[in-house]
């Protein structure tokens, strides 16, 4: 895909790319780390500060053990699913600009 | 069949049970052979070739990680102590999202066959393996002893009057002999079945009893909470609109060490579990309002031990290098979060269906006598053959459970030993011939100690075992990959400081706590009873000793700051860039070049 001799100073190999890769991977795990702390982290604060609402009984259930024990998982299916769509996306994208980027300064 | 059953139960061995196990015994075997013979060169013991598809990849690694503390000990905790105990499986599953976010993508790019090779290549340290290798053999032989505890148990549960010690002795030889033969190549076919074999045993003989005995929901309804017995709700029929029939609780009773949560304790959160420590320290006499600050500190550092843990067990993470690329190695994570997460839904309810339909099983005894035994005892009570017949399926499943974890853990502890240890420390020169050799060996090494560990611990729970190993796994391995993934001013020095510092101080704090408990430190027991703050940190270390380990590996770094590799942009971008690029090969051609 590119010649090994010009491979240091191409614009893959730049700062700049590395920079802008490396940001744009961490913002969106930590986007959806973000979200999934938040409701994990929120759960026992629910249960501390409001045991009644989380005792309300729902198809037998307690509402704090069909979120942990049940509803817990598909959440963080979810969170999975989106992140792996957008970072294959993102990543092609990536590749697609380098090589593009490259091309352009002919190396 | 008939009559042998019936005649099974007044012997009371029971041949389904014993025939169901011994397939699942026969099958792992034969699989491992059949395997061996297709397992050629080097790397197809290592790492697989590096060539297994994602969905067997994903069954795999669920496979490897269901080990007997999620197969039988999550029923029993959730059993003996309720809400509290739904942290664990929660967290096990969920464990896998911070893997997949942060460290799975990156580690499979940069190509390495273990983590200590990681750990050398990021930092061009040998120095560096070294450590590395330490924290593999210690993480992995602290989380063997649990698996083998397992095993011991249950096969003295499936053939009564057995020794523990020969339960231990078989099934630690069984698998040696299988890792030995096939490799990681073997194993990952095999743990493969061993998952869909888990999810049959676990869910199948679940929708049988709740089709019986009633479902999930009218069950826990069983259960009255604070709220309703305020309300003069009162337990059993009446609680039930579904008309679910429920065993009266036996009493509690301190001197045989039989502790009975009450329904309001047992079903809500901050319960026997996550107060333990503070009324530990505090003595009987103590309110539950005054334990619950401590509950909920002791809540929020389980969930940072078992999330981060998942995220740095070794022998999980040896699994990611299977994967084709980095792409693989993130759809592999999230087919692994389903199949463990649907897993998980399943033995709770066994929990659930112990504490109203086999309360006697709250009788004070460990392992599968008391409540840890619900899940293998609990299809008996449909009666007949089919009670029977599911009996033998939970104990099949058991038997997958810790034979699974068990060879997956000897893989990567014989790894380290033999592609570390032996071929990069002690003889560098060697071929890789010597070293598919020396992997047997240490197979058998291994092995054999794995068995003798089991031995010792004949008395020790299994869930405190592996809580030690997530805790250290928690702030020893994942604050390392962590930031060297993502902080390109990390140094050896400072990884290594942290890692140290936050694993060991976790270790000994855990260990301070049992010594206070039940190894006679009455000085230690006294100082902790008027500090329940210091004992509910020390019981779990992850909350302070994750950020600890963050904060040492920063400071260290930037005082050490000259000693950034030199080329860590290069080691960064292979990390992170996209595999379209094809930076790896261009980095491993220059290594090698430069005699690498």
């Amino acid at each position: 895909m590119q010649s090994p001799q010009s491979e240091h100073e191409d614009f893959i190999h730049s700062e700049a790319f590395l920079h802008r890769l490396m940001r744009r991977q961490f913002r969106l795990s930590a986007a959806c780390a973000a979200a999934f702390v938040v409701v994990l982290l929120g759960m026992p604060l629910m249960n501390y500060f409001a045991p009644e609402l989380m005792a309300v009984r729902v198809g037998g259930f307690t509402v704090s053990w069909l979120v942990l024990g049940v509803l817990f998982f598909p959440f963080v299916w979810v969170i999975s699913g989106i992140f792996i769509r957008k970072s294959l996306r993102m990543e092609r994208e990536e590749a697609e600009l380098a090589l593009e980027e490259n091309r352009r300064r002919g190396v | 069949m008939m009559l042998m059953t019936v005649g099974a139960i007044e012997l009371k061995l029971d041949w389904w049970v014993v025939v169901l196990s011994g397939v699942t015994v026969a099958v792992t075997i034969w699989m491992g052979f059949w395997a061996a013979r297709k397992a050629r060169t080097a790397s197809d013991f290592f790492v697989a070739g590096r060539s297994v598809s994602v969905g067997w990849n994903a069954s795999a690694i669920s496979g490897e990680y269901l080990s007997a503390a999620s197969f039988m000990g999550i029923a029993g905790m959730v059993m003996s102590s309720g809400y509290d105990a739904l942290w664990y499986p929660v967290c096990y599953a969920c464990g896998y999202l911070f893997l997949l976010l942060f460290i799975a993508g990156p580690l499979r790019r940069f190509g390495a066959y273990t983590i200590p090779d990681f750990a050398e290549g990021r930092f061009d340290s040998p120095l560096f393996r070294k450590i590395a290798v330490t924290f593999v053999l210690f993480i992995g032989f602290f989380y063997t002893m649990p698996q083998m505890n397992g095993a011991g148990k249950a096969l003295a549960y499936i053939i009564p009057g057995l020794p523990y010690w020969v339960g231990v002795a078989v099934v630690g030889a069984v698998i040696t002999v299988n890792v030995a033969l096939g490799g990681m190549k073997g194993i990952t076919l095999v743990q493969a079945f061993q998952y869909w074999l888990k999810m049959f045993a676990i869910s199948v003989p679940v929708f049988v009893l709740v089709a019986v005995f009633g479902g999930y929901g009218s069950q826990l309804k069983a259960n009255v909470t604070a709220g309703e017995k305020a309300a003069g709700v009162t337990v059993v029929e009446a609680a039930s609109g579904a008309g679910v029939k429920r065993e009266a609780l036996p009493p509690s009773d301190t001197a045989k060490k039989v502790s009975v949560p009450a329904d309001e304790t047992w079903i809500a959160p901050f319960g026997p579990r996550s107060s333990k420590p503070a009324k530990t320290a505090q003595g009987a006499g103590v309110k539950i309002e005054d334990t619950r600050p401590y509950a909920l500190l002791w809540t929020y550092s389980l969930i940072i031990a078992l999330v981060c843990g998942t995220a740095g067990l070794p022998h999980i993470l040896v699994r990611f290098y299977t994967n084709p690329d980095g792409v693989a190695a993130k759809r592999t994570t999230m087919w692994v979060m389903i199949l463990i997460g649907v897993f998980y839904l399943f033995p709770p309810v066994f929990g659930v269906l112990g504490r109203n339909l086999m309360p006697e099983l709250y009788n004070g005894a460990s392992g599968v006598k008391g409540t840890d035994g619900s899940v293998l005892k609990l299809p008996l009570l449909l009666g007949g053959v089919w009670g029977s017949v599911l009996s033998g399926v939970t104990c099949a499943g058991a038997f997958a459970a810790f034979m699974s974890t068990f060879s997956g853990l000897l893989v990567s502890i014989t790894g380290a030993l033999a592609h570390d240890i032996y071929g990069r420390i002690l003889r560098p020169q060697s071929t890789p011939e010597q070293r598919m050799q020396m992997f047997k060996v240490f197979a058998f090494v291994c092995g054999g100690a794995a068995i003798l560990l089991g031995l010792v611990v004949e008395n020790f729970e299994i869930n405190m075992l592996v809580g030690w190993a997530f805790a250290i796994a928690a702030t020893s391995y994942f604050p390392l990959l962590f930031l060297s993934t993502w902080w390109r001013g990390i140094t050896m020095k400072g990884a290594a400081t942290g890692m140290l510092a936050g694993g060991m101080l976790s270790l000994v704090s855990i260990v301070s706590t049992m010594f206070a408990d039940n190894w006679g430190a009455d000085g230690l027991k006294a100082w902790y009873a008027v500090h329940p703050l210091v004992r509910t940190l020390a019981e779990q270390p992850a909350i302070w000793g994750l950020p600890l380990a963050l904060v040492l590996m920063v400071t260290v770094s930037r005082a050490t700051r000259a000693t950034v590799p030199a080329d860590v942009r290069r080691k960064m971008l292979v990390l992170h860039a996209p595999e379209a690029l094809g930076l790896k090969e261009e980095y491993i051609k220059e290594h090698e070049g430069l005699g690498h």
